[in-house]
């Protein structure tokens, strides 16, 4: 491994997503020698994606709005366990982390008196619950996730901020004392394996939902940041959290947004009946995502359900009309039709919960560092190793997230690590440089794949490790089809264990990039499973059948996977805000 | 900002103003002669000879024959440099098309102011 | 069975590109072609392209299908497949890296030339700047692109002069912040075009509108560039 070429850095980034371009927008003003690796040309990453837009209380639709009263919804919405610090942080800070936004030149929507256009979404409220539905979500019609990733590009452009674009982290660098010191990266246009040296390794890859066979996730959201942390023997929190989006289309399982809903868009049955009345009299279909998936399940399981088969419901939104379609929701014209053959103007689009959201991830602190737990099971920092976005777990998302709280998170702590590491920076880090054989050790499996010579192939063994998680740990889980489940992955790890890759080129090898993949499926895969398994109660999103209620005595806590022994641990959640009081647990109805 | 300094105005913004002013003045030209054509069937030396024996008629057809040289000019200069791409070959090209494009101005002048 | 004809080209093993029959098995349905390329995949492990979102946000897979640029993700095979055929390229004018993958480096660079961020040179508020429904309407038709180069590639004055002339696309965002309110650098843009190649090499030819997945108007934005060139130099 002595030929093989080094990179050093300050701050490496791995991803190109708006987390991960937002941390190097604030490393690349520090004059910080940062560079950001992605899979993908940064505008290719899943970000783009997002429609709705981003919530934050800019007091812009209601001139008195809070940001305590967004912090409450945020909370509430995570079932309790959002650490109550970092929610905090994110929705005070989130105003000027998206005027900022604003100033970079990201295209919002706006008013009549010019103003950023703000939409209602599901779970806002104001008064803390009490003053009715809230409308706060920026939004950039229904592209705003387009829009962010784009500015955030153009702004690190203007930057000069370093890119290594496609290039493919394979595993994390460890030294002696187990701090993370880089990474192992290959260019994929050439198939040159690099060791990217740093001091800081940010992991801002992303989400996993391509684990599920129906998803709205990109194909690239394969999780490679938890697969690498996993990897290195590192923690993985609230695996278990996977938010099923109420409007996935049927079939294709692309997105439609939640502000659909926002605009006055509302679920049917096969009836015509607008259920969501009957399970969340108020909110009605701007409860939280979970309680509004796990009622269009509930509609279908008990026959009410739309089509042949009976086995989804419809969107309505022909009566919003085509002039506020076309204004406020074009996107969503156009993927209807693309994908649905469905002219929202005039009929209903068929949709079905769709796999959507890692709530879980890297445990972190708001500065991003990674945390693990010691013996006694007390926090402990990672050194070296940083996540934020929908990768890390902060968290703020706890058992659910809502709709827009998403993009809030990656620029608030995109940012937020990004700020933590340049001070860290200019105090000076020296860690221990990684031997040989640490090297050697994170290109374990990448030599394992190249020497493959016979054996199973990727694509088959994707499909069944989806097709596990899409039929045992779906929006309602139960223990029985979960211990089959878990079995299932532990024998699918030892097939992909010796799994084959048949092409070896070097040239933009997207079969070597797909088998690197699927490793980090496997490893999110398991650790959701077994902290699904595991978690014996029901929260947010994680329903059980055999243990439908929340269980505060035992569960107020977040779960912490550790891949050694495959054991499911706990971690206290944050309740000690700094500027409020408390939000204390209390039943949540919609 | 690409610079290049064989385009006729140095600006492609000036360079795309003439060819329009002067496609429309080739075009007024045209018209103006074909239609003289049209009326007059049994056209003699004598007639035509006396339509540029007058001022205005050698302006008008000095300005044509400008506006000509001009837009070829640049309509040529286009051409040469979207589709010869080796250096030499291309300001050969371009030093022969100016080449001719001034010999025919000065014996169109000729023409019509001489004798 | 769908026949699908596809380009063919890795740089280690073949001296020169050649095409590659594939028959695909799509049950009668009407899926998208990058669905096709997903089962080709499967009989032919070292299949390279680009893709990401799949429903046509991100711009990964343009390439060009039975003679027309666009995105495999939602073209479906109803729309683009004739006489039972699929040929699948990769973008034209781009050098090609492998199979369908294409070197997108040039198309980058112009962009990355026409300044693609928005310049403001007054203090920023403690607020977002304002913006009027009208001037943000402005930039509706322009800040969707999604640089996909489908445009770009189909352009023969882009073929011609890939490093001089800016390309649709380019000029599509060019003219989203000179066409933006909150923009202040707008002498300093105009002065960047003003050259012979840079916005003039269009010659109206259209393709960018005719291939734009998005349903966007590169040469109506250039013609508004050129307006305004006009009126600042007259």
């Amino acid at each position: 491994m002595s030929n093989m070429r080094s990179l050093s850095f300050d701050a490496i980034i791995i991803g190109g997503g708006g987390a991960g371009l937002r941390a190097a927008l604030e490393l690349a003003k520090s004059g910080k020698k940062t560079a950001v690796l992605s899979k993908v040309f940064p505008t290719r990453s899943h970000t783009v994606s997002a429609q709705g837009g981003i919530t934050c209380a800019i007091a812009s639709a209601d001139p008195n709005d809070d940001w305590r009263w967004h912090m409450y919804d945020t909370v509430k919405g995570g079932d309790y366990i959002a650490d109550q610090d970092a929610a905090e942080y994110m929705c005070s800070e989130g105003p000027k982390a998206v005027f900022e936004l604003e100033h970079m030149g990201l295209p919002f929507s706006r008013f009549d008196n010019g103003r950023i256009y703000q939409r209602p979404f599901g779970g806002q409220s104001k008064e803390f619950g009490a003053g009715g539905q809230a409308a706060r979500t920026c939004a950039a019609a229904d592209r705003t996730g387009h829009a962010l990733l784009h500015t955030l590009y153009q702004n690190n452009l203007k930057n000069n901020t370093t890119f290594l674009n496609e290039w493919y982290a394979v595993d994390l660098v460890k030294n002696a004392n187990d701090d993370v010191v880089g990474c192992i990266a290959m260019d994929i246009e050439t198939g040159e394996v690099v060791h990217v040296k740093s001091k800081a390794t940010v992991l801002a890859t992303g989400g996993a939902g391509r684990i599920y066979a129906s998803t709205t996730n990109a194909l690239i959201n394969t999780g490679d940041g938890i697969g690498m942390a996993l990897r290195a023997g590192f923690p993985m929190q609230d695996m278990e959290m996977w938010q099923f989006h109420p409007t996935g289309i049927y079939g294709a399982g692309t997105l439609v947004t939640e502000g659909c809903r926002g605009e006055g868009g509302y679920l049917v049955n096969k009836d015509g009946e607008r259920f969501m009345e009957r399970y969340a009299p108020n909110a009605k279909d701007l409860a939280g995502r979970d309680v509004v998936a796990r009622s269009m399940v509930m509609e279908i399981l008990e026959g009410r359900g739309c089509g042949e088969n009976g086995d989804h419901v419809f969107l309505k939104l022909d009566h919003l009309g085509e002039e506020v379609l076309g204004k406020r929701l074009p996107g969503i014209v156009e993927l209807s039709k693309t994908f649905a053959h469905v002219d929202p103007a005039k009929e209903p689009i068929p949709v079905v919960p769709t796999c959507h959201y890692m709530m879980g991830g890297v445990p972190t602190n708001i500065h991003g560092q990674a945390i693990m737990q010691d013996a006694d099971g007390n926090d402990k920092i990672i050194n070296g190793l940083f996540a934020c976005g929908e990768a890390a777990c902060v968290s703020v998302h706890g058992a659910n997230r809502l709709g827009g709280n998403s993009l809030l998170d990656l620029v608030v702590f995109g940012r937020a690590a990004g700020m933590y590491i340049e001070g860290a920076l200019n105090e000076g880090i020296e860690y221990l440089d990684a031997s040989e054989s640490d090297i050697e050790s994170a290109m374990k499996r990448m030599n394992r794949w190249n020497e493959s010579t016979g054996g199973e192939t990727v694509p088959e063994l994707k499909r069944e490790l989806q097709s596990i998680m899409q039929n045992s740990f779906g929006v309602f889980r139960e223990e029985k089809n979960m211990v089959e489940g878990v079995k299932k992955l532990a024998e699918l790890r030892e097939r992909i264990a010796n799994a084959h890759l048949p092409d070896k080129s070097n040239a933009f090898n997207t079969a070597r990039v797909e088998a690197l993949e699927l490793d980090n499926l496997m490893e999110v895969a398991e650790a959701t499973a077994i902290s699904a398994l595991e978690r014996k109660e029901s929260r947010g999103a994680h329903s059980r059948y055999d243990y439908p209620d929340r269980d505060d005595v035992n569960w107020l806590k977040h779960s912490l996977y550790f891949p050694a022994d495959k054991k499911l641990g706990k971690r206290d959640v944050n309740f000690a805000p700094k500027t409020v009081d408390t939000f204390e647990p209390k039943v949540r109805t919609y | 900002m690409v610079t290049n300094i064989t385009n006729f105005g140095r600006s492609g913004l000036s360079d795309w103003l003439v060819q329009r002013v002067s496609a429309v003045i080739l075009a007024l030209y045209t018209v103006f002669i074909v239609l003289y054509l049209l009326l007059n069937p049994g056209l003699d030396y004598a007639t035509w000879s006396g339509l540029f024996a007058q001022t205005w008629m050698r302006i008008f057809s000095l300005l044509a024959f400008v506006s000509l040289a001009a837009h070829a000019w640049v309509g040529l200069w286009t051409v040469t440099t979207d589709y010869l791409k080796p250096t030499g070959l291309r300001v050969g090209a371009q030093t022969a098309i100016i080449l001719a494009i001034f010999v025919f101005l000065v014996w169109g002048i000729q023409i019509l102011w001489g004798a | 069975m769908l026949q699908v004809s596809i380009y063919r080209y890795n740089p280690e093993t073949d001296s020169a590109p050649y095409m590659q029959e594939f028959q695909v098995d799509t049950q009668g349905r009407d899926v998208m072609v990058l669905d096709v390329l997903h089962m080709v995949k499967e009989q032919d492990n070292g299949m390279a392209y680009r893709r990401s979102c799949r429903e046509g946000v991100c711009g990964s897979d343009g390439m060009n299908m039975n003679g027309k640029n666009g995105l495999a993700c939602i073209t479906p095979l109803s729309e683009v497949v004739k006489d039972g055929k699929l040929t699948l390229r990769p973008l034209p004018g781009l050098p090609v890296i492998r199979d369908l993958v294409v070197d997108m480096g040039l198309f980058y660079k112009q962009y990355e030339r026409i300044q693609p961020y928005l310049q403001n040179d007054t203090p920023a508020p403690a607020i977002e700047r304002l913006q009027s429904p009208e001037d943000r309407d402005k930039l509706d038709g322009l800040y969707e692109c999604i640089l996909c180069a489908c445009c770009s590639t189909s352009c023969p004055s882009f073929w011609w002069n890939p490093d001089k002339f800016v390309g649709p696309a380019g000029l599509l965002q060019s003219y989203r912040f000179l066409a933006d309110s909150r923009d202040t650098a707008t002498r300093d843009r105009l002065a960047e075009l003003e050259d012979p190649f840079s916005v003039f090499r269009c010659r109206g030819i259209m393709n960018c509108v005719a291939v734009c997945p998005k349903g966007l108007n590169p040469t109506r934005a250039i013609g508004k560039i050129r307006d305004m060139l006009l009126a600042n130099a007259t």
